[in-house]
């Protein structure tokens, strides 16, 4: 790709539904390389490295119709252990109540900077969970899973999207680890400065078009929620209802995504932030009208950027198909790297991985015929 | 007693045929993940049902309940994904 040089190999973790992959970037324009697939056959939702110590890594799996685990891995990747214990609701306590049961880990999040060994989790039925080992052990984080208002804030485990209800998008907030962000779809975006003790929902200036009262104080669909690590008092998410953004001290979320085209609309699955500045954010908008086909609108994929804080948004797609090109990104399957330029990744669900070395300027096919791709993370990993 | 194995375990076992002890399926299980931790959840979840599309054979009968009770001849038997595909 033109205007990529002196770049760190980037290894990207892709998920997929039947196993994870590692894809290795050789610099600086040289070719992609797949590794085996690790687990295959068992569904991934995410595989994360852990920039704390560069070695670490988690995957969520779900592994045809056993139960749902976590596997940890502390040499880059190359060996997995299954967590001793993986999330797990308690028991119920009661003849007459009911129990929850875990249906999958979706969501993986290392911890603080200043908690080596930290680790967050998000899952369906959506529910928050933490563990203090480096991902061995788990624990459900009661003052979100066991709060009163669980099951009206998040459906608890009697609703939600087809795909089950979730938790995801944990976002901590690189001044304080007990300043934490995370956003349920249904259910919207709840906020702790607490490590989790006590939590409210912030989705203020929200409106749900299916809701009863459409700017309600919670039940809205965050598909995903992005704070921006150099400032964090700055929010974006892709919601159901369109692309918005937040100043914290407002309080109020603002639809940025009225600036998009009125052909293509707001409406998608995953938002990505620019590490390094505030105002670029990018999001890859589908086809939401009448049906809801999720696909790119017109067939021709492409990803939306913003360098105004969402007041402008400019059309990126060299190198995509120019037509009948029927995408479908699912929520964490577009991420970037750090590098400078930034290097940005999409996976799509019908097993192709996209990159682009150049901010997203243009954009290169980097694997084809994998499974479904749930998500793409992009870590610097030791050769 | 002894217990088959289904292949999606065999990660946890490496053998088809475990022998295990116990007067209950609860414990026979608790000994099989004695042996092989984090077995047991994959086939039994949080609130000690066991999952959806999990079958365990005792001979030629469905166990239904971790409270099965087993005699030391009983032959048991883990069978995974039987729900029509």
């Amino acid at each position: 790709m033109p205007g990529s040089t002196d770049l760190s190999p980037v290894t990207l973790l892709v998920a997929t539904r039947k196993g994870g992959f590692l894809l290795r970037g050789s610099q600086p324009d040289g070719p992609w390389s797949l590794s085996d697939p690790i687990f295959l056959g068992a569904t991934i939702n995410h595989i994360v490295s852990d920039p704390r110590d560069s070695k670490t890594m988690l995957m969520a799996a779900l592994t045809g119709h056993l139960g749902p685990t976590i596997f940890r891995s502390t040499d880059y990747g190359q060996t997995w252990k299954e967590a001793s214990r993986p999330p797990a609701f308690p028991p119920a306590s009661g003849e007459d109540e009911k129990g929850i049961v875990l249906r999958f880990t979706f969501w993986l999040t290392p911890g603080h900077a200043s908690e080596p060994g930290v680790w967050y989790a998000g899952s369906c039925p959506p529910a928050l969970w933490r563990s203090e080992d480096g991902g061995d052990t788990w624990e459900g984080v009661a003052g979100f899973n066991q709060n009163p208002m669980w099951r009206e804030w998040t459906m608890g485990d009697e609703g939600g999207t087809p795909g089950g209800p979730t938790l995801h998008s944990i976002q901590i907030d690189p001044r304080s680890a007990n300043h934490i962000y995370l956003a349920t779809s249904p259910g919207g975006v709840f906020e702790t400065t607490d490590r989790g003790a006590t939590w409210q929902p912030l989705n203020k200036g929200i409106l749900s078009f299916f809701l009863p009262v459409p700017e309600a104080d919670y039940g809205h669909c965050t598909h995903a929620l992005r704070l921006h690590p150099q400032n964090p008092d700055l929010l974006y998410q892709q919601n159901h209802c369109g692309i918005y953004r937040m100043v914290r001290q407002e309080g109020r979320w603002e639809r940025v995504g009225k600036a998009m085209p009125e052909d293509i609309g707001d409406i998608g699955f995953p938002m990505v932030v620019h590490p390094r500045n505030p105002q670029t954010a990018y999001v890859f908008p589908m086809d939401a009208t009448d049906v809801w086909s999720r696909t790119s609108p017109g067939g021709r994929p492409a990803v939306f950027r913003t360098d105004d804080g969402g007041q402008t948004w400019a059309r990126q797609d060299a190198g995509f198909p120019r037509e009948h090109g029927y995408f479908t990104v699912k929520r964490q399957a577009m991420n970037s790297d750090r590098q400078d330029p930034l290097g940005i990744y999409l996976g799509t669900t019908d097993g192709q991985v996209w990159g682009s070395r150049d901010e997203g300027r243009t954009w290169a096919k980097l694997a084809d015929y994998l499974p479904e791709v749930l998500a793409v993370e992009a870590a610097v990993l030791p050769q | 007693m002894k217990i088959i194995i289904p292949s999606q375990l065999l990660s946890y076992t490496r053998r088809v045929e475990v022998q295990v002890e116990g007067g209950t399926l609860a414990e026979v299980l608790a000994s099989l993940d004695r042996q092989f931790p984090g077995l047991r959840f994959r086939i039994i979840d949080e609130q000690n049902e066991i999952r959806p599309h999990i079958r365990i054979f005792v001979n030629q009968e469905t166990a239904r309940s971790l409270e099965f009770t087993l005699r030391p001849e009983d032959e048991i038997r883990i069978i995974g994904a039987i729900s029509g595909g």
